[in-house]
């Protein structure tokens, strides 16, 4: 990361150059995927998982660009509790998701 | 200034400086918290949104309402947004008001250029037949959707105050600890609102 | 038929209330209004005769002081705890009756008692188990870290106004309307709008909510603390273990806790609104309901209980004379326990029919949950082993723990298995268990950790004696109470059973009826010896003058109880993980150091009490919907946070000589101090003070 101050709580500070180059990633990253929906693009598979992946990339190049979180020895806390969420986060959708389909299958609910 | 632990103010005699930058790093570590925990709200409302995501009992489906260039400008709105924050915070760094101020009213100009949208569109899709009691999938979105609104409305007024704040006292830490809290925030919203318009709008619409 | 047309069509003014809601007729409930509001008068008329209403404004409710602010919650706790528990009597007696030729079908109608199970289970979940907690965690916590109060102090005292609120909020609805008749956690369809037209569920969505947020903001509040207060040198691993499963349980609630918020927010938006979430008709979806509330309501198990081995784990180091067994095992079984816990929560409902593979797994994980417990069973066994464990009454809960908590976990073992769950699910071996572990593993160590702080908090000792009876008749009225009831559900019986038919289980009733009048001695005893040890505060045997009772290692026990409002006059830097401990064996504890710094303090402010309160109309606005209250409220209470965000002057210094004062006063009287270490002195040099370099520290 090119700044070395940090703000509070950990945080490093931005540059110009930072917030432009996270705004440029994230258009690109909006535009592919609204692309491909709009135009009808590819088989549902491929758009399914372009739509995931892009989301995911975006996700992370806000949390680098603009969050500034660089995964520093000064943000370890930050970083545990990023993970930890996202952990937790996962186990919830993931989870209620997993659970719910095999409960409509069994149940002979829609599907 | 850290995120180190053990610089609190036991051994510190009268460093006013180091007692004020104790105190902006633990409050917006705490703010971090809260975020952390709106995250695990917004996870509970996309799991129902997942789970109840084909309930249409017979509804009126979202693919027959979805406008995806609309959403395209709500999402430009917001991605903007977030990068005006940005500048408003380089701003505050340099402890330049006018020019934080600045940006800060063209973020406030978007947001609420967004939520104007939005509230156009909750609208228009009522007038359409999608209610929230339509549907069990109608009821998770507009729960979910508009949970996103109400917090951009709350960042909204909470823009607003710090104006006043700024107005009264400046670049006094107080008012750097709210800026830096709520520049999370938005930038927050903002991820939330890209899972939002790849998992609702956009995996809605194909 | 004034009620029905009010239902539908509440009035402007008075919402749904009518005069009818209030309970007059009610052989019951009125001798017990009557009285509450007689009491409550007599107790206003007191306060306002001793002119104590400034007082008790300027140093407690306005208060953001840990200590204060955590006293109060177990106040609260424990008034809780009798009307909890009165509401387990009533079950008790009126099941014992129900299936007697003599008495016939017992004394309470089917509304009645499904409303008072209900309470039961909603008021020691939340407003006994969680403040309790919370209440001991906000005394102890800042000061075994060596911290001057929490990180946010305001929301602290804000936290515990919504906790306040939400206890008020039940405890109204036994006088105005009903409670909620549908079980403590509500399931949908039954807590719908239309299989539960009336406000009781609606006082349930209130009081939990409000409640629960106020447990969030704790969440926030501990968790910065914990990883931003602590005292200099002491890192992640040297961290007391009450303190590092303050934390785990923290951390645990400040993702739960939102996952309930949500959860409420959707039964409520199906109720008001008409919106389908839970619903049995467009597409709405009951199961998920259940599915939501147990990804929070397991885990908030852990949250409960998580503290609780904290308390064990200090109590059991303290008196047997030794230092904690396995620190590193037990810190990482915590963690293990923590991120476990969200991982388990499908085995509340095995028989919903999500089929093999999803039962499989979720029964695995629950197994494997069990291991990091055990682990922690061991440790404390082994810490006693070769100590000189001293038999005080904190010692004696440690052991009524050790003991029922293991056979708690041991039906928790059984249960986990799905294939048992189609036997077993819904039947009374299910209250069985997990009154067993949460009586055994989380009320027996809060208990443990309330009679072992006890002092540190008041600067009273409670009395010994009167301690080791409640002890004794809480662990045989437990197995007396539900040992009998895990027989019936084996044999058949459900919960929530009103009538019993079956007359082979009467015995059972009338062996539980026994056991839960021994609690009831037990509670008793219990509440007799804090009255009565408060009132004998000036004796010495009562008195704590040192700060130190039981030659503690920690550093809560290195200020005066209670501590000054500073806590430390002065905080070592920390070397080892028991301080005190290694400050006692190297011969400089309770020095006065070479000189004082002033002290930052938050001042008291009106925020917490006016904020907090003024949701009290607004959750009863929405019960009875009068919305005109609810927007004043909310009007309200808006006002008062824009007054707050612009006040200036919340905080002061305390000067030195003001600190050298208070202590050298303290440092004077405490000749008494080094008995207890001499006495014990001898049997700690065998073991080596904890590694200084540990390789281990998680993070700084």
């Amino acid at each position: 990361m090119s700044s070395t101050k940090t703000g509070p709580g950990g945080q490093a500070h931005g540059s110009v150059k930072e917030y432009v180059t996270g705004l440029i990633l994230s258009i690109v990253l909006t535009v592919i995927p609204f692309y491909l929906v709009m135009t009808g693009t590819g088989s549902d598979t491929f758009v399914v998982v372009t739509i995931v992946a892009a989301a995911i990339a975006q996700v992370l190049v806000q949390m680098v660009f603009f969050l500034h979180m660089n995964g520093s020895s000064k943000q370890t806390w930050l970083t545990v509790s990023a993970v930890y969420a996202l952990f937790i986060l996962l186990f919830v959708i993931v989870g209620s998701m997993w659970i719910f389909e095999h409960l409509n299958h069994n149940m002979l609910m829609g599907h | 200034m850290t995120a180190l632990t053990n610089d609190h103010d036991i051994h510190d005699h009268d460093d006013h400086h180091h007692h004020e930058a104790e105190a902006a790093d633990r409050y917006v570590f705490g703010f971090w918290l809260y975020i952390i925990s709106d995250c695990l709200l917004f996870s509970t409302l996309f799991a129902t949104y997942a789970v109840m995501g084909q309930s249409f009992a017979n509804g009126i489906m979202p693919g027959e309402l979805f406008d995806l260039s609309f959403v395209a400008v709500e999402t430009a709105l917001l991605l903007l947004s977030s990068f005006t924050f940005g500048m408003a915070m380089l701003g505050a760094n340099v402890e330049n008001m006018a020019k934080t101020k600045f940006w800060l009213i063209i973020t406030a100009i978007l947001g609420l250029g967004f939520l104007g949208m939005e509230i156009y569109e909750f609208v228009h899709f009522s007038h359409e037949g999608a209610t929230p009691q339509t549907s069990g999938y109608w009821t998770s979105f507009y729960s979910l959707v508009a949970t996103h609104g109400l917090h951009v409305t709350a960042g909204l007024i909470w823009m607003f105050f710090l104006f006043i704040h700024f107005n009264r006292d400046g670049f006094s830490n107080e008012n750097k600890i709210r800026l830096a809290c709520l520049s999370l925030f938005w930038h927050f919203l903002d991820i939330i609102w890209i899972c939002v318009f790849s998992f609702v709008y956009l995996r809605g619409a194909m | 038929m004034v009620q029905t047309d009010l239902i539908k069509d509440p009035h402007v003014l008075t919402g749904k209330l009518h005069w009818g809601v209030i309970p007059f007729h009610d052989p019951v409930v009125a001798p017990v209004m009557f009285a509450a509001i007689l009491g409550g008068l007599m107790l206003v008329a007191f306060v306002t005769y001793k002119k104590l209403w400034g007082y008790l404004w300027e140093e407690w409710f306005t208060s953001v002081d840990h200590k204060k602010i955590g006293i109060m919650y177990c106040i609260v706790a424990l008034v809780m705890l009798v009307r909890g528990f009165s509401d387990a009597i009533m079950m008790r007696t009126h099941q014992a009756l129900s299936t007697s030729d003599t008495f016939g079908q017992g004394y309470l109608p089917p509304e009645h008692y499904d409303q008072i199970f209900t309470a039961h289970g909603v008021i020691m979940i939340f407003f006994v188990a969680t403040p309790l907690m919370i209440g001991i965690m906000n005394v102890i916590m800042p000061l075994q870290i060596g911290a001057r109060d929490v990180a946010y102090p305001f929301l602290n005292s804000l936290s515990f106004y919504l906790f306040l609120v939400g206890a008020l909020l039940v405890n109204i609805s036994l006088f105005v309307g009903e409670f909620a008749a549908v079980g403590w956690l509500a399931y949908t369809p039954l807590s719908g709008i239309e299989y539960s037209p009336g406000v009781g569920v609606d006082y349930w969505i209130w009081a939990l909510q409000i409640s629960g947020i106020g447990t969030t903001l704790t969440a926030v509040n501990f968790v910065a603390t914990i990883l931003k207060m602590r005292a200099p040198g002491m890192t992640m691993m040297k961290m007391p273990v009450f303190t590092w499963t303050t934390f785990c349980a923290n951390v645990i609630a400040l993702v739960i806790f939102p996952i309930l918020t949500v959860a409420i927010a959707q039964l409520t938006l199906d109720r008001y609104l008409d919106f389908n979430f839970f619903t049995n008709h467009n597409g709405g979806n009951q199961m998920m309901w259940v599915n939501l509330i147990w990804a929070w309501g397991h885990p908030e198990v852990y949250f409960l209980v998580l503290p609780a081995f904290g308390m064990i784990s200090e109590v059991t180091a303290t008196f047997s004379r030794k230092r904690l067994f396995g620190y590193v095992s037990l810190i990482w079984a915590t963690i293990a326990i923590m991120l476990l816990s969200f991982l388990v929560w499908l085995h509340h409902f095995f028989t919903m029919g999500s089929g093999a593979s999803v039962n499989a797994f979720f029964g695995i994980m629950t197994m494997i949950i069990g291991i990091p417990t055990g682990v922690k069973l061991y440790n404390w066994i082994f810490t006693m082993y070769k100590g000189r464990v001293e038999l005080t009454a904190s010692m004696w809960w440690v052991i009524a723990m050790l003991i029922t908590f293991t056979v708690g976990g041991m039906t928790g073992v059984m249960l986990s298995i799905p294939a048992n769950d189609f036997v077993l699910h819904n039947s009374m071996f299910v209250p069985a268990h997990f009154h067993n572990v949460i009586i055994g593993g989380a009320v027996y160590g809060y208990f443990a950790g309330f009679t072992y702080w006890f002092p540190k908090a008041t600067g009273v000792k409670l009395n010994e004696t009167l301690g080791k009876w409640s002890v004794a008749l809480w662990f045989f009225g437990y197995f007396f109470a539900w040992v009998p009831l895990y027989y019936t559900g084996f044999d058949g019986m459900t919960r929530r059973l009103q009538y019993i038919d079956n007359p082979e289980w009467q015995m059972s009733m009338y062996i539980a009826l026994i056991g839960v009048a021994m609690i009831a001695g037990g509670i008793g005893t219990q509440v007799f010896n804090i009255a009565w040890s408060l009132y004998k505060r000036n004796d010495p045997q009562y008195k704590d003058v040192t700060g130190d009772p039981w030659d503690g290692h920690t550093l809560e026990w290195y200020t005066t109880s209670p501590p000054q409002f500073y806590n430390f006059g002065d905080v070592p830097y920390i070397k080892d993980r028991d301080p005190l401990l290694d400050m006692k064996q190297e011969g400089i504890a309770y020095k006065r150091p070479e000189k004082y710094s002033r002290i930052h303090m938050p001042k008291n402010t009106w925020a917490g009490p006016v904020l907090g309160l003024l949701t009290l109309p607004m959750g009863f606005g929405f019960v009875w919907h009068i919305w005109w209250m609810v927007i004043a409220s909310v009007v309200a209470i808006f006002a008062c946070w824009v007054k707050l965000n612009f006040e200036r002057d919340k905080d002061y210094y305390v000067e030195v000589p003001e600190v050298e004062g208070i202590e050298g006063e303290f440092l004077k009287s405490n000749a008494g101090r080094s008995y207890y270490f001499e006495k014990n002195a001898k049997y700690y040099k065998k073991w080596k003070p904890t590694d200084q370099n540990d390789s281990t520290v998680v993070a700084k």
